[in-house]
């Protein structure tokens, strides 16, 4: 009952907006809707728009950050070595680096030609049902998702490509456009192929801007947005996930990753480690080594762990003190129109732009900000199309957690790409768009059936975050 | 560094109202072309001596391997550290997407996949040189194509390939690594294994080398026809030209080097956490390093003197100009005083290093806010 009136709250400030404009005829910009990131806002937008440090990074974090950026952006490798803080790299992984996917603390994709190999992109693996912690149950042969590469010594599981199916369609007004849909294709697999009833979900690696700020969001402005049963009847059903903490060993509110299917960035990060790079950290001890491969089992380790606890801490300062950068073109009145379309069209129903952040313990830089980070972090039903089939705690198949767009319109300089969606596969911000379904359906629609000129603002608008 | 940030936020929001009455006059073309030359000759003539310098280092490779001795050994390794001299000069020219950006990776690239390369302890038989059926004959293609994706390969080219090659593994508490050169004595009485693949891999490591830093060479040559990236530096805005070189000179002392060389091994007080680990080398890649930057500023590398961002800054606040040299010298000296080794210095020296990283962080801070006094907004980590 609390979210549709918080929804109607988000949509008085939106009336607000709206009304100011009346005034002055034309939609102006608030005051300080170019300051993404609060006071973290970083006046940067080329290629390291996402690498910089919050603008009021505290002094006593100065180091950590320093030591996080070290171990996020350089090699890991193979043990035993001299560098003996940065080795135990795999036996299997997917990267050797944080960096290798979220290059320049940015936004991966999926490969660009079939030789190329997945980079910045994973698929995670499955069978049907859940663990006694509500996650999903590993692959027996392959764990919980495909590592592609490996150690010297040992087998690398298999490899995966994207086949693309081209989707042609048509806007309202008569104008063509084709969206493409993957599927997987495995091969070179290890030990044999996957379980029949695999599910498989392909994922890029997300941009790290900001992630302290949404750690700080207070969790009753989350649930608060939640409407499960649709009692407010806007069609928009956000429900929280709530998945298992291994470090507080309890089931809380998830936050992160594309099914918000991860409580915290010391959780997430100690996951990836363990998962993408095969890394043991004291949350996660055990190499990452299904029972049936052997050679894994047996390859040299790294140390027990291999990440200390306060490297991962460290890398935790870092991944929740990368600054946000500013807003382009704030003033400008195409993107202003296309604002307007924002809120016209439904689509700050989900993406909502402005949020107060609450207090994160120790970290003044990230605590009580207004930030403008476009997202609820509820799990949605995006529709079949988009749809995994791949359960993640409470979030079903077809429900995907309403990503930030804050430094989406950066892509293209930080990444040199444009592609989005959970997997690549909308080739821009229009295709991103018109994958949407499900709850989102009527938006998309609108956006659809929307004049070109209208849809063109609304693109400029979306480029401008 | 804090004191600076708001100060610079203040600084972007006020740029929507641009007031001119700060004091804070834009960069004139006149201004900045005698500094701009003297920064685009300073690095060609720096490059050109790494270039040297590594060829020397090729041509001490090269004997090594035809005649493995103690003696070719300890040349190999004193034309390794030798070379290592121009090129730490050199790093200052990074972090603005100069040519050397492209070719660093495989240049200078750390921490050194060591048992991707050869044996260490314990796994004998590990790395490409041991490994001839995935890896019939190494040449520079195929070290190249390994390193080619990014940072999606390990590392195995490079001065600290190369400094792996000739020193080994460190296990020396107080000294460097000891690899014997019968490592590539392939008479039948050497060491280990795989001696002949090993000096291959050595020289091919060497070729590329070379090959990398002939195209920064040729990217900042004066004399070099058509459009370089000279060219191109030198016809830019005067505040873009000036705005790439501070960035530079901050991203260097702040980020890298107070931060990411130093503060890093402070922190992990990892023996090895350090860049040339190998060869116990890293106090003189940091002051070198330093000395880069007091280069830049002084705007001198060698016989050739000229104009710096000294006389930039200078021409419009005399003591700040006078404050950031006497900054960046008392870098230098802090960083030639920490003791070597750098491995023990983390740990039984602390103050001094400690000492050096704050000296690298107080000079950042007047970087950035002189780039402010000449109106250039310096976004750095």
């Amino acid at each position: 009952m609390i979210g549709p009136l918080h929804r109607l709250a988000v949509l008085g400030l939106g009336l607000l907006v709206l009304a100011s404009a009346c005034t002055s005829d034309e939609p102006t910009p608030e005051p300080d809707e170019a300051l993404a990131g609060g006071a973290t806002t970083v006046f940067e937008s080329g290629a390291r728009a996402f690498t910089l440090s919050a603008r009021n990074l505290a002094d006593e974090h100065e180091s950590a950050f320093f030591v996080g950026n070290s171990f996020f952006n350089k090699n890991w490798v193979i043990a035993p070595s001299s560098t003996t803080a940065r080795d135990g790299l795999g036996p299997t992984f997917n990267a050797r680096s944080c960096s290798a996917c979220h290059f320049k603390d940015g936004r991966g994709r999926p490969p660009l030609t079939d030789d190329e190999p997945m980079l910045s992109m994973l698929v995670r693996l499955s069978i049907p049902g859940e663990t006694d912690h509500g996650e999903p149950l590993a692959e027996p042969n392959y764990g919980g998702q495909l590592q592609p590469d490996a150690i010297e010594g040992v087998p690398a599981e298999g490899r995966v490509r994207v086949i693309w199916t081209e989707l042609p369609g048509s806007y309202a007004d008569g104008e063509p456009y084709s969206l493409r849909s993957p599927s997987l294709e495995f091969s070179e697999l290890a030990l044999g192929p996957l379980a029949d009833d695999v599910l498989t979900s392909a994922r890029v690696a997300p941009q790290m801007i900001g992630l302290g700020l949404l750690e700080a969001l207070p969790e009753s402005t989350i649930l608060g947005f939640a409407d499960p049963d649709d009692l407010d009847g806007d069609g928009i059903s956000g429900r929280p996930n709530s998945v298992w903490d291994p470090i507080r060993e309890a089931t809380v509110l998830g936050r992160f990753g594309w099914k918000a299917n991860q409580p915290g960035l010391r959780q997430q990060n100690a996951g990836a480690f363990s998962g993408d790079l095969g890394i043991s950290s004291s949350v996660h001890p055990e190499q990452n080594c299904p029972a049936p491969q052997a050679e894994c089992a047996s390859a040299s380790v790294g140390g027990e762990p291999e990440l200390s606890d306060d490297l991962l801490t460290d890398i935790t300062t870092y991944t929740r003190l990368l600054a946000v950068p500013a807003r382009r073109d704030v003033d400008d009145p195409e993107v202003l129109a296309g604002r307007e379309q924002f809120h016209a069209l439904g689509c700050a129903d989900c993406h909502v732009p402005r949020l107060e952040t609450g207090e994160l313990a120790g970290f003044p830089e990230v605590s009580n900000q207004v930030i403008w980070p476009y997202t609820d972090l509820l799990v949605h039903d995006m529709g079949a199309g988009l749809a995994d089939g791949r359960p993640d705690f409470e979030a079903e198949g077809s429900e995907w957690r309403t990503p930030p767009l804050w430094g989406i319109g950066l892509f293209a300089v930080v990444n040199d790409h444009t592609f989005f969606l959970h997997d690549g596969r909308a080739r821009n911000l229009a295709e991103a768009l018109l994958w949407h379904a499900g709850e989102a359906e009527p938006a998309m629609q609108a956006f659809r059936s929307a004049p070109a000129g209208d849809r063109a603002a609304l693109l400029r608008f979306l480029e401008s975050l | 560094m804090t004191a600076t940030r708001p100060f610079l936020a203040s600084l972007a929001l006020g740029l929507a109202c641009s007031s001119p009455d700060d004091g804070r006059e834009p960069l004139t073309a006149d201004e900045v072309a005698p500094v701009a030359e003297t920064y685009a000759t300073m690095v060609a003539l720096n490059y050109a001596e790494t270039y040297a310098s590594a060829q020397s280092l090729r041509d001490a490779l090269g004997d090594l391997v035809a005649t493995p001795s103690e003696a070719t050994m300890t040349a190999a390794r004193a034309a390794w550290l030798a070379a290592r001299v121009p090129y730490d000069q050199t790093e200052v020219y990074r972090f603005y997407d100069g040519p050397i950006e492209t070719v660093e990776g495989r240049l200078n690239a750390w921490p050194m996949d060591e048992a991707y390369v050869d044996y260490v302890e314990g796994l004998p038989d590990a790395g490409i040189i041991n490994d001839p059926a995935s890896y019939p004959t190494i040449d520079v293609a195929l070290i190249r194509s390994l390193n080619e994706a990014g940072g999606e390969t390990n590392i195995a080219t490079g001065y600290h390939a190369i400094e792996f090659l000739l020193w080994g593994q460190d296990f020396d508490p107080n000294g460097p690594g000891a690899r014997p050169s019968s490592d590539y004595d392939d008479s039948g009485s050497g060491t280990a294994a795989n001696q002949d693949r090993r000096g291959d891999y050595l020289l091919a490591a060497g070729d590329l080398l070379l090959a990398d830093l002939s195209s920064v060479v040729i990217a900042w040559d004066p004399a070099q026809p058509g459009t370089n990236y000279r060219a191109e530096f030198l016809a830019a805005e005067p505040e873009e030209i000036v705005r790439r070189i501070l960035l530079g000179m901050a991203s260097l002392s702040g980020a890298e080097l107070a931060g990411e060389r130093i503060s890093v091994a402070l922190d992990t007080q990892d023996q090895e956490d350090e860049h040339s680990c190998f060869s116990d080398n890293t106090h003189r890649d940091i002051v070198d390093d330093a000395r880069g930057i007091q280069n830049v500023y002084e705007g001198r590398y060698g016989s050739s003197v000229g104009s710096g961002i000294y006389e930039l800054v200078a021409a419009r606040d005399l003591a700040l100009a006078d404050r950031l040299r006497a900054e960046i010298q008392t870098s230098v000296d802090l960083a030639e005083a920490i003791p070597a080794p750098f491995d023990r210095a983390i740990i039984d020296h602390r103050d001094a290093v400690e000492a050096t990283v704050e000296a690298l962080r107080t000079q950042t801070d007047s970087i950035v806010e002189a780039a402010a006094l000449l109106d250039i907004q310096l976004a750095i980590e």
